[in-house]
């Protein structure tokens, strides 16, 4: 059948007489109010991106992302905010240091192995209750364990106390790992529930151990996996406050410890970063500098938001042939 | 994955490394229940009471002699507890009908074009980091309160008891609605988009029009999805910390339903908030101690959220939905 | 979107036969009452060449055909022929999809259905699908259902238990459930599953119930109760069923319509298109050179 088949008659798309206009009142008025709720939602977060660009845009020189900040009252002199960069990309790199790797792995000996069957459910149980965990909480957990003086090599031991210091770099990077970790489990793990067994069977067949698949066949199939993992952990990183406020010291400047090996200083060492950077210039804090901190979170912003552009496409590229729903009615 | 094999070095090694994470995630959760006890021991189950104020228990706490013998510990609670339950509470209150109404929208009722730009709409807001949430609610939120809502006399009558600014419950409900209402939006169009499409057609055929046929069948349907939503949310928002230690008005207090309308204007301090205000404070042994019974109070309520969230998707599970 | 079409030699010549009602009572071995009955139908729905497109594609190409209360209408066809497409243009249902277009007319008592409140279309005329799909609710729930969200007004519960015992006993399961209308309907079996959406389809006491391939699901058991129920309902509304199955057709069907590549190619009472067809792709069809 061609389309050279005219539509005899008056033809006319089926529009339906389903418009609303004929429904009861009181559905007419839910209709509206599914309305107002999309529109408003989308103006919501229309309005908070547009505040923050223009505040931003307005607030930032370039030259903050350069410059150290200096604690001065008069804020042209305050210098701009390249250590709270500085910390947000060190602290970034640490806590994904530890979690992609750990949380890779778990996620491999869940799916892969997992036996015997009670331990893998306990361990899914635990990476899920950290999911579920605060980063408050999370930061306490943190606190109460690198309080103790047997851990004081990853801060500073204060004189004459009996505790270490028990906030640094190194230690705010732990605790962000453990914000990330069950981002890149859940990641990995779907993406491995997702290759098609025939070709574990296929390596196995092969004589391989399971171990050998893993590095050889599922480790490059997971890739995309561990990048979305990856990606959104980084964003929650980013974006995370509590940690940083209480295990990083909240010295405005980077500052290294004294003593030991020169790389082992700095992350013995305190410092801020951006989330930390906005909260202390604002009100909430010793107040001061909006200003700054306006444009402060204008970067920050905008880190997190092309973050999660990136662990969307990733993630998209992951779905083979998902399609969105249909719609099922217009 | 069948039968018993003889574990291969790789599998020892990855379990070995999942143990030790289960060891760490154990040993923390049991440090921290440790650390925390001394503030339970000292109070009893009246930690969980009221009387006094808490701002002046806590700063006694915190201003314990160095003699461990004469370490303070008193400290009622409750409106600590009372203010994260009342601004976790409003802000479901208002954030799951309009979640609803939102997934409704996404998934049935706008346009296309519309349709598409919700999902990036709703991911952007939950991207959002809670500092800049906490930012935008303290430096214009709260002006505009503090200048249209509050009354110069009610901050006058109520100043030696409680100080009054833009910042309280109604500023941190609202900001507080506004961050959970993206996880919901999501796990409900989620549910919704997964309605067998025969359902669907069988309710258009027999004449009822799409309002009452989302609504009869597929809001109904999804009734554990909304269920599972709101305890994601909930726990969410027990756990927020930063945004409401900036917009809740930091000051210890339980709002009083009988003071009307003001009721939403008067200050809390939400257990996290309290936890992040106290974050100087750490040194002073007693006043660690407290704060840690808080972290253990968080930590066991989100505990619980998660067995509930659990056990609300297993409905769902059964009716073979996602 | 209709399944891909399977193609074999055509003949070009045109092979409708004009309307039964002038041409009826030829003098074959019909049963008397049959005829009879047809003859004095009442027409309750009517298609004047019809079309329907999907985007480019035409899937129903200028069809003419009466639906008459009082007798049930089959349309036989191979797979993609667009005889379920022209079913679910009976009652709008091919407004669910974006790309359809229609053309022509189709007349319910008279009265252009595009005229029609769609809700209220769908009330007159209802629907029953191939597979069944009663709803996750309760029995009562699933029949009740149409009569409380059809009316603008939701009717209260005893003022609806008559009428749900009335489409149950008309689709032949009120004997089996009438102690358990409280019990999820997703518990019945498959063809009490079918029997349940017809009565569900019957609740708002519909002039037209449409069937597409109502039984193709089920087991023999349940196909032979369905069609002696579609043979009890022929006398107060007008049935049009869709049928893969030429036997079924035989046995059912009054008035039977061929249609191949979304052409009507013959229409007329069953015993002429079964024993005695007039067209070669009918003849063929019938006699199982295609399917």
């Amino acid at each position: 059948m061609h389309a050279s088949a005219e539509l005899a008659g008056p033809s006319r798309r089926t529009r339906p007489r389903d418009s609303a206009a004929s429904w009861p009142l009181a559905d007419r008025i839910g209709l509206g109010l599914c309305w107002a709720a999309g529109v408003t939602l989308t103006l919501l977060a229309t309005a908070i991106v547009l505040y923050m660009g223009v505040k931003g845009i307005s607030q930032l020189h370039l030259s903050y992302l350069f410059q150290h900040p200096t604690a001065d009252v008069d804020q042209s002199k305050s210098g701009g905010f390249l250590d709270p960069i500085e910390g947000t990309l060190l602290l970034t790199a640490i806590g994904t240091a530890i979690a992609v790797p750990i949380g890779t792995g778990v996620a491999l000996w869940l799916v892969e192995y997992g036996r015997p069957a009670p331990l893998a459910r306990t361990v899914e149980s635990a990476v899920e209750i950290i999911a579920g965990a605060p980063s408050i909480v999370i930061a306490v957990f943190g606190l109460v364990v690198f309080s103790q003086p047997a851990f004081a090599f990853l801060s500073f031991r204060a004189t004459g106390a009996d505790a270490a210091f028990g906030r640094s770099f190194v230690i705010a990077g732990a605790a962000m790992s453990l914000l990330a970790l069950p981002l890149v489990v859940g990641a990995v793990r779907e993406a491995l529930l997702q290759v098609p067994n025939h070709l574990r069977e296929a390596s196995l067949a092969l004589g391989k151990t399971v171990g050998a698949t893993i590095r050889r066949v599922l480790l490059p199939a997971v890739r995309p996996g561990i990048a979305t993992g990856t990606a959104l952990g980084m964003g929650r990183i980013i974006g995370d406050t509590a940690i940083v406020i209480l295990l990083l010291g909240n010295t405005l400047g980077t500052e290294s410890a004294d003593g030991g090996l020169p790389g082992f200083r700095l992350l013995r060492g305190t410092g801020s970063t951006l989330t930390s950077y906005i909260y202390g210039n604002s009100p909430a804090g010793e107040g001061g500098a909006p200003e700054k901190a306006y444009a402060a979170a204008f970067v920050l912003l905008a880190l997190v938001i092309a973050l999660n552009v990136l662990a969307t496409r990733l993630a998209r590229g992951n779905l083979s042939a998902l399609t969105g729903g249909a719609a099922w009615t217009r | 994955m069948s039968g018993w094999r003889i574990p291969e070095r790789a599998e020892l090694g990855l379990g070995a490394l999942a143990v030790a994470l289960l060891a760490l995630i154990v040993g923390m959760l049991a440090f921290v229940l440790v650390q925390a006890w001394p503030s339970f021991a000292h109070n009893g189950l009246a930690w969980f009471g009221s009387g006094g104020n808490a701002n002046t228990q806590l700063n006694d706490i915190y201003q314990s002699p160095a003699d461990p013998h004469h370490y303070q510990y008193h400290l009622r609670a409750w409106p600590l507890l009372y203010g994260t339950a009342l601004s976790t509470g409003l802000a479901v209150l208002l954030g799951l009908p309009f979640a609803l109404l939102c997934a409704l929208f996404t998934v049935e009722f706008a346009p296309p074009g519309i349709a598409r730009v919700m999902g990036p709409t709703v991911r952007l807001l939950a991207a959002v980091p809670s500092v800049i949430y906490g930012l935008i609610g303290i430096l214009v939120l709260a002006p505009w309160i503090n200048d249209h809502l509050v009354s110069a006399k009610f901050k006058l009558d109520v100043k030696p008891v409680v100080p009054i600014g833009g910042g309280g419950l109604l500023l941190a409900s609202i900001v507080l609605a506004v961050m959970i209402v993206p996880i919901m939006i999501a796990i409900i169009s989620d549910a919704l988009r997964s309605i067998p499409r025969s359902w669907l057609e069988g309710s258009a055929a027999l004449g009822v029009n799409r309002w009452r046929t989302m609504w009869r069948i597929s809001v109904r349907a999804a009734r554990p999805a909304i269920a599972a939503a709101v305890v994601f949310a909930t726990a969410r928002a027990l756990g927020e910390a930063i945004m409401l230690a900036m917009v809740s008005g930091s000051f210890i207090f339980a709002p009083n339903p009988l003071d009307g309308l003001n009721f939403f204007l008067e200050p809390i301090q939400p257990l996290a908030a309290t936890i992040v205000a106290g974050s100087e404070g750490f040194s002073a042994k007693p006043f660690a101690q407290t704060l840690y019974a808080f972290a253990a109070v968080l930590l066991v309520s989100s505990a619980l959220l998660s067995l509930a969230a659990w056990a609300a998707r297993q409905p769902m599970r059964r009716m073979g939905l996602r | 979107m209709p399944p891909p079409i399977r193609r074999i030699s055509l003949e070009q010549a045109p092979t409708v036969v004009p309307e039964p009602a002038a041409s009826n009572g030829n003098g074959h071995a019909a049963a008397a009452t049959r005829s009879a009955a047809s003859a004095a139908a009442i027409e309750r729905m009517r298609c004047d060449q019809v079309t329907i497109a999907y985007g480019q594609k035409v899937a129903v190409n200028r069809v003419e055909l009466p639906i008459r209360q009082g007798e049930v209408l089959a349309l036989i066809g191979p797979s993609g022929c667009g005889k379920t497409t022209l079913l679910r243009s009976l009652n709008r249902l091919t407004e669910l999809t974006p790309s359809a277009a229609r053309g022509g007319r189709i007349s319910l008592d008279g009265e252009d259905v595009d005229t029609l409140e769609v809700t209220e279309l769908r009330r007159r005329v209802s629907m029953v699908f191939q597979q069944p799909n009663p709803f996750p609710m309760t029995v009562f729930d699933n029949v009740a259902y149409a009569l409380r969200d059809g009316a603008s007004r939701r009717p209260r519960k005893p003022a609806l238990a008559e009428p749900v015992e009335h489409a149950l006993r008309r689709a032949g399961l009120w004997d089996e459930v009438k102690d358990n209308l409280d019990h999820p309907a997703l518990r019945l079996s498959g063809g009490q599953q079918q029997r349940l959406c017809i009565a569900r389809a019957l609740a708002a006491q519909p002039e037209v119930l449409l069937m597409d391939e109502p039984c193709s699901a089920l087991d023999p058991v349940s196909t032979t109760t369905i069609e002696q129920l579609i043979l009890e309902l022929r006398e107060q509304i007008a049935v049009v069923i869709v049928t893969h199955n030429l036997q079924q057709a035989q046995r059912v069907a009054d008035h039977v319509a061929f249609m191949y590549l979304g052409e009507l190619v013959e229409y007329g009472p069953s015993e002429q298109i079964f024993h005695a067809p007039q067209a070669q792709r009918t003849r063929d069809y019938v006699h199982g050179a295609f399917g």
